[in-house]
């Protein structure tokens, strides 16, 4: 574990075979990201950026190779307690739908901290930071108790965007979380995301498709770089 | 708060998750609401006739002489002579005895010839006695009292003549003899309510002029002459007896039925009534079969709206796992929502009785005769309340471990 210091992801000899399709298989020789830094991954859809992420997040397991997370080699790790490993350390985003359309907006971000004891308390009020978080991604106050079902698409994704940051999580990990919003939103939207990842000195992994985002990463890294998807017998 | 995302989901499908919680709380209305029912109608039958110690008549089957001295079907086989009926009067553990005699009726309702006793000792529910509407009861030899059906189907009041028709559903009336309502008694839930009551001497003063079941042509006794002649029956059908001392009942009953001028019966209503439900429980039985199927059916549908619903949340529950909860609470929130559907459902199902037996309970009693008692629920209530929830989180384990499999499948990913 301490080899993998002071990276938050560090992956190494992965291999992952999709079930129901034996010859077809996901490699990833090695890739890591350190603590703080902001990472665009680029790649085609079908190239397995979907794929990585469940990894990453222990939605799935390798079938061999370790997969180091905030230290923690989520491979070894039970399903329950991968789940709650996800909860306390990764705030995820997701292209849309995020969020639970009957549920108010507060108690969608309050969400994993449901599941996340520790990262639960180290919000001291649960209310006044959901406020906080909403008013510094410039959702107004009273949209707190509205419900999400409720919000435009541009609202919706920046409601998305404060549950991953409460709690301050080391790793957000967002899905294309853009592609839906429109040129002018997907800017501020992304400022905004920004600037609160490095006030809570968290890692933030983005996939996207869009090249064009790429200057404002710390680092590109291409999914044809790290990964090989392999036909045929491994 | 996972309880009220729950409530939340929950309230979200509101039309779909109300037309469930609706046919569970009509199921659970419909069972509770049977099993008053059975247990009221068990009660009212069982109280059909308190009071009396024996019923005497001539040897047949104990429910064959229980159903037609007091539920007044079917016919006696044999009478009781009057001999008989003095014999056992004046026996020393005997403290009263009613005459009771059958065979004649008005339109479709049994004529039933007593004494004026009758009124005194036939009790109903558990001691109740029968209670004069309208009128007064038996004083001239033609005054007829009658019960409250018999009244409202053929709308009599006092002072309306009656005319008796010879044995049942015959056409040979008594026609010469004038009959009138003089009581119309309160509504009691038994058969007394189906009887027109006249005085003993009566029965035997139309059939003055008959014989073997036909008039003897020509023969006409005025009413006047008829209530001065002194009229004895020959022969009663039956007669309800009180004891002394309760504990010498089954000696007497022993000795009515070593009778030796003529072979007898003496039944204990009670015990008769006990084998006569026994037959009628089937029904009972039928009907606690069918609301246990209602109930059966509501929980098929509680499935069938869960299960449908598992694939438009399919993107609800990838939430719940990308925010790090385990498929187990996943499973946890589909039991908790099923929990939640069948609890309101059993609540509202016992809000919907309780309306119903406000609402039902005073046109039930009056036009069956039926009692069914508004009480706080019973604890065998309360417990079938819980079994209902706990059948509802038992069924829905099954569209539980359907979403904990697809939970495991889709992952955090959430697709369309």
């Amino acid at each position: 574990m301490g080899a993998a210091e002071p990276s938050i992801i560090h992956l190494e000899k992965v291999y992952y075979r999709w079930p129901g399709r034996a010859s077809f298989t996901l490699h990833v020789p090695k890739l890591t990201l350190r603590r703080s830094e902001t990472v665009l991954l680029l790649g085609e859809s079908g190239s397995g950026k979907s794929t990585l992420l469940s990894l990453i997040c222990g939605t799935v397991s390798a079938d061999s190779g370790h997969i180091f997370v905030a230290g923690a080699d989520i491979s070894k790790l039970s399903a329950g307690k991968r789940d709650s490993f996800r909860a306390e350390q990764i705030g995820l985003i997701f292209q849309q739908f995020n969020l639970l359309p009957f549920a108010s907006v507060k108690d969608n971000i309050l969400l994993p901290l449901n599941f996340a004891p520790k990262r639960r308390k180290r919000v001291t009020n649960l209310h006044l930071e959901a406020e906080r978080l909403c008013d510094e991604l410039g959702l107004s106050d009273d949209l707190i108790m509205a419900r999400a079902g409720t919000l435009s698409v541009g609202q919706q994704q920046r409601v998305a965007a404060a549950r991953a940051l409460i709690g301050a999580p080391p790793l957000i990990i967002a899905d294309e979380p853009t592609s839906s919003l429109d040129a002018a939103t997907q800017t501020v939207f992304l400022s905004l995301l920004f600037s609160q990842a490095r006030a809570n000195g968290s890692t933030l992994l983005m996939v996207s498709h869009d090249a064009r985002l790429s200057n404002q990463f710390d680092r590109v890294i291409h999914m044809s770089e790290i990964i090989q998807t392999e036909r045929g017998m491994p | 708060m996972i309880l009220r995302l729950a409530m939340g989901s929950l309230t979200a499908r509101a039309l779909t998750v109300g037309m469930t919680i609706l046919a569970i709380a009509v199921s659970v209305a419909l069972f509770l609401g049977v099993e008053k029912v059975r247990t009221g109608a068990k009660a009212s039958f069982a109280n059909t006739i308190s009071g009396t110690d024996l019923i005497v008549g001539a040897r047949s089957g104990s429910v064959q002489l229980l159903l037609y001295s007091i539920f007044r079907i079917g016919n006696a086989t044999n009478n009781l002579t009057w001999e008989s009926y003095q014999n056992i009067a004046a026996h020393k553990d005997v403290d009263w005895i009613v005459p009771i005699s059958l065979g004649d009726s008005h339109r479709q309702f049994r004529v039933m010839g007593t004494t004026p006793n009758f009124f005194d000792r036939y009790k109903y529910r558990s001691g109740q006695s029968l209670v004069i509407q309208d009128g007064e009861l038996l004083d001239d030899l033609f005054d007829t009292v009658i019960g409250a059906d018999v009244a409202a189907t053929l709308g009599y009041e006092i002072g309306d003549p009656i005319v008796v028709a010879h044995g049942i559903a015959s056409f040979m009336e008594h026609q010469d003899q004038p009959f009138s309502v003089s009581g119309i008694l309160m509504k009691t839930g038994t058969p007394v309510d189906r009887t027109v009551v006249v005085s003993l001497e009566a029965i035997e003063a139309i059939h003055v002029d008959w014989q073997s079941g036909a008039q003897i042509p020509g023969q006409v006794t005025p009413a006047d002459s008829l209530r001065q002649m002194e009229l004895k029956p020959k022969a009663i059908t039956a007669a309800l007896l009180g004891t002394k001392s309760r504990l010498k009942v089954f000696a007497l009953q022993r000795s009515i039925n070593e009778y030796p001028e003529e072979p007898l019966i003496a039944i204990l209503p009670g015990v008769a009534l006990q084998e006569l439900w026994q037959i009628v429980g089937i029904a009972e039985k039928s009907l606690i079969g069918v609301s246990i199927m209602v109930v059966v059916t509501a929980f098929i549908g509680m499935v069938a709206t869960i299960l449908s619903s598992l694939s438009e949340r399919r993107r609800e529950m990838a939430i719940f796992r990308a925010m790090g909860a385990r498929p187990r609470t996943i499973v946890t929130l589909l039991l908790l929502e099923a929990i939640l559907m069948a609890g309101i459902g059993a609540c509202l199902g016992m809000v919907l009785l309780y309306l119903g037996l406000f609402a039902g309970q005073p046109l039930i009693d009056r036009s069956f005769g039926l009692w069914l008692p508004i009480e706080p629920p019973t604890i065998r209530e309360v417990k079938l309340l819980l079994s209902i929830v706990i059948t509802g989180a038992l069924v829905s384990i099954f569209p539980a471990i359907r979403a904990y499999r697809m939970s495991l499948a889709d992952g955090m990913i959430a697709r369309i």
